[in-house]
């Protein structure tokens, strides 16, 4: 016991000491800590966008409701699915009921070009096509702003995030696709979800405006508690009549931001691993230099009975307080300046555009410094075990 | 050339410092390298453009098809060469993750808009004959391993007659591209195989492309084309493929110029550091530059000595980084898929030269101007 509190003495006086000649160095201690800073913010920032964009499809999804496409299709936008079909997803087991009958959607999805405003280029803007009980399973949705659409009109309502992203899409304007005029009367929020980035209308007026009859593309279902999907889901794929493809509503939205999570993931932790390698060298640059402009002191310390091991120590320890200090700085730069930035994106998957916000999760931060950490100890390690090594006397005898 | 060795022993006086410093510089030319290829495979399209190519799309939406018959009233338009359609088709390859472009078209006219697609004589031909044939690029082929003669099986969302939901093709020809950024992710097939096989038969197809004989007309006749179409239940909207291209790219949005600009930063901040560090071994020797002055190395003599050691170290680091770079980037994209084309392209090592030079003498600079400036007696003391 006494021996640990002796050597814990040690650490202590040699890294206070460490730590007061710190000014004498502060331009290479700075260079690290600025490499440091550098590598954290570009590995949070990077991933925020994958973190904001799940985020945005992961809030859309509720586990007990299932989406209904055609067979052979992946996206809503590949799918369709005829009056009949419908009437029997309708009727399918395991649904919920409302008061006005059984709370399935019968859904529409196309896409129209609507200018993106930070571009000013044309941008593929989903636009759905629903009826009343699409309100009934997105629980949700909220009118933002002016009111929502009356049925039988060419009146379309925007998510908040469609609104913020393309041009002209607020209350009154008028927007021209095709031969039909189509004026906006609403704006809407549904939580944060990827729906903000679409355009309702009603279902009925873009089926006649697209000319597709009675076809649709999607039935959202809501199930009466998650349990019943496995039996919804049976009744539907083994019926000989019909060829559909039942998901879990969560389930679609996770395998939609697969390809953009997995670019910017691999992407971040690619640079971040390049760059933290640069910073590793560059913390052990500064480390050896701080190493080498005391070694008369450390000798010193040494001859009067300190021993190896707090040397080491105090050096790495010095190391890693250097790049923790660039790691909390590059989180906190990462965390302004990205941490709910808005923006949208192509979601190659959909095809349509998705808008949504980065998040700087907690998660991400402690990563972050968790890296700056190890970044401090690699770099720590080398110069050291140089200053623990050295002899007293060649040390004392330099001077 | 004589203070070569002057020079050289200068630099391997600290060696650990010199290798950290120089591996510092590496890895940041390295990431120049990386940050280049990634702003690149974000823009992409911009490259593949051809000028004398046009792009026909429907005018509220590219997934909304075009009647068929418009390919002849186009073909009539005065100034334009050649016409070819194209159709998405939209299937799955085995699982959603393998997201590439199958297409549906007139094979003999596709290859001939697009001539930057080489393909063998023998293969082309055999793909013509084959209607249930396909090609596809040399990226595609590689990353599924996938020879001539394989059958491919891709689930489509097009019903076929016989109510199934497979389609398969035969491998008839791989194509590779006339230039690095050519795209070879291009999955082509039969546009007559897909259109009496599908169980709806519309006279439709997703896109027209064209070839103009004078790209200086480009807007004149796409405004000429558009007319055409106007009024009608279907309109159209012609652009140039250049701008089609950009306006496709511009769809992703500020991520990529976002990603691209943290990228810019960091290259300039490890820079800043590694320059750090080469300016601090200069000043550290100050003595010793104090010491040439005294034995008579008159001050422009001792500035290109110190220049030439921080060009040296720094051109040493920022060749092994491009070169590094350019070994790792042409193994292909590291996203598995999400940037098809993955390359540096020559001019951005001919940039990386002139950062190494910048480096080179910005570091060196500031410390030998200081050395030369100093007067000797005061530097002496110092040590």
């Amino acid at each position: 016991m006494q021996r640990l509190i002796n050597w814990l003495t040690q650490v202590y006086a040699v890294g206070v000491l460490n730590l007061r000649t710190l000014p004498q160095r502060f331009g290479s201690s700075a260079a690290t800590v600025v490499g440091v800073a550098g590598v954290v913010t570009v590995f949070v920032a990077v991933l925020s966008i994958g973190e904001g964009f799940r985020a945005t499809l992961q809030a859309a999804g509720s586990p007990s409701t299932a989406l209904v496409i055609r067979g052979g299709s992946d996206t809503e936008m590949m799918s369709g699915i005829t009056l009949e079909d419908s009437r029997v997803v309708q009727d399918a087991p395991g649904i919920a009921r409302g008061a006005a009958g059984p709370v399935a959607s019968r859904e529409m999805l196309v896409l129209v070009d609507v200018p993106k405003i930070t571009t000013g280029t044309e941008a593929n803007v989903p636009l759905r096509g629903v009826t009343p009980v699409a309100f009934e399973i997105r629980t949700k949705l909220k009118i933002l702003a002016g009111r929502n659409f009356t049925p039988g009109r060419n009146e379309i309502i925007a998510g908040a995030g469609a609104a913020r992203e393309f041009a002209g899409l607020h209350v009154g304007d008028v927007k021209h696709w095709g031969k039909t005029d189509w004026t906006v009367v609403g704006v809407f929020t549904d939580a944060g979800s990827v729906s903000e980035s679409e355009i309702w209308a009603d279902l009925n007026v873009l089926q006649g405006a697209y000319n597709r009859g009675t076809l649709v593309s999607s039935v959202y279902a809501s199930l009466g508690s998650p349990a019943d999907f496995d039996a919804f889901k049976s009744a539907l794929t083994t019926d000989p009549r019909l060829n559909l493809k039942v998901i879990r509503e969560t389930d679609y939205f996770a395998e939609q931001s697969v390809m953009i999570t997995t670019l910017v993931t691999r992407l971040g932790f690619l640079i971040a691993a390049m760059m933290g390698v640069g910073a590793v060298f560059g913390a052990i640059n500064t480390m050896y230099s701080a190493v080498a402009a005391r070694t008369r002191e450390i000798a010193t310390l040494r001859a009067l009975g300190f021993g190896g091991g707090p040397v080491v120590i105090s050096v790495i320890a010095e190391s890693i307080l250097l790049a923790f200090v660039g790691g909390v700085i590059g989180g906190a730069i990462a965390y302004v300046v990205f941490n709910g930035y808005h923006t949208s994106t192509i979601n190659w998957q959909s095809f349509s555009q998705v808008a949504f916000a980065f998040r700087v999760t907690p998660l991400l931060l402690f990563q972050g410094f968790f890296y700056s950490v190890v970044i401090g100890l690699v770099g720590g390690l080398f110069p050291a075990v140089r200053a623990a090594r050295t002899s007293v006397a060649a040390a004392l005898r330099e001077l | 050339m004589k203070f070569l060795p002057l020079i050289w022993s200068n630099l391997r006086r600290k060696r650990v410092r010199t290798t950290f410093t120089l591996l510092s510089i590496l890895v940041a030319f390295l990431m120049f390298g990386y940050l280049i290829a990634v702003s690149n495979a974000f823009d992409i399209g911009v490259q593949i453009a051809g000028v004398d190519r046009l792009v026909l799309t429907h005018k509220v939406s590219i997934i909304l098809p075009l009647p068929f018959s418009y390919m002849d009233r186009i073909a009539q338009v005065p100034g334009v060469a050649d016409v070819a359609h194209a159709t998405w088709f939209g299937g799955i390859y085995q699982d959603p993750k393998n997201f590439f472009a199958q297409i549906a078209v007139d094979p003999e006219r596709y290859l001939r808009l697009y001539p930057e697609f080489l393909i063998p004589e023998d293969q082309k031909k055999a793909w013509f004959a084959d209607r249930t044939g396909a090609i596809c690029g040399k990226y595609l082929a590689d990353r599924y391993h996938w020879k001539i003669g394989d059958r491919i099986p891709i689930t489509a969302p097009w019903l076929k007659k016989d109510g199934g939901t497979s389609w398969e093709f035969t491998l008839d020809g791989i194509y590779t591209g006339a230039t690095p950024t050519t795209d070879t992710t291009q999955f082509l097939f039969h546009y007559d195989y897909f259109y009496e096989s599908r169980l709806r038969h519309d006279a439709t197809v997703g896109w027209y492309i064209i070839r103009i004989a004078h790209p200086d007309q480009a807007p004149q006749i796409a405004e000429k084309i558009d007319a055409l179409f106007a009024n009608s239940d279907t309109e159209t909207k012609t652009s140039t493929e250049k701008a089609f291209m950009q306006g496709f790219a511009k769809q992703v949005g500020d991520i990529g110029a976002i990603i691209t600009a943290i990228l810019t930063v960091v290259f300039f901040i490890i820079l800043l550091v590694a320059g750090n560090t080469m300016m601090q071994s200069v000043r550290e020797r100050i003595t010793e530059l104090a010491v040439l002055k005294t034995v008579g190395f008159p001050n422009g003599l001792i500035l290109t000595l110190v220049l030439a050691e921080s060009v040296l170290l720094a051109g040493m680091g920022g060749a092994l980084g491009l070169g590094l770079a350019w070994l790792l980037i042409s193994r292909g994209d590291p996203t598995g898929g999400a940037l098809p084309i993955f390359v540096m392209p020559p001019w951005s090592t001919a940039l990386g030269v002139v950062f190494i030079i910048v480096l080179g003498l910005a570091t060196g600079t500031l410390p030998a101007l200081q050395a030369m400036r100093l007067r000797v007696v005061q530097a002496l003391r110092r040590g």
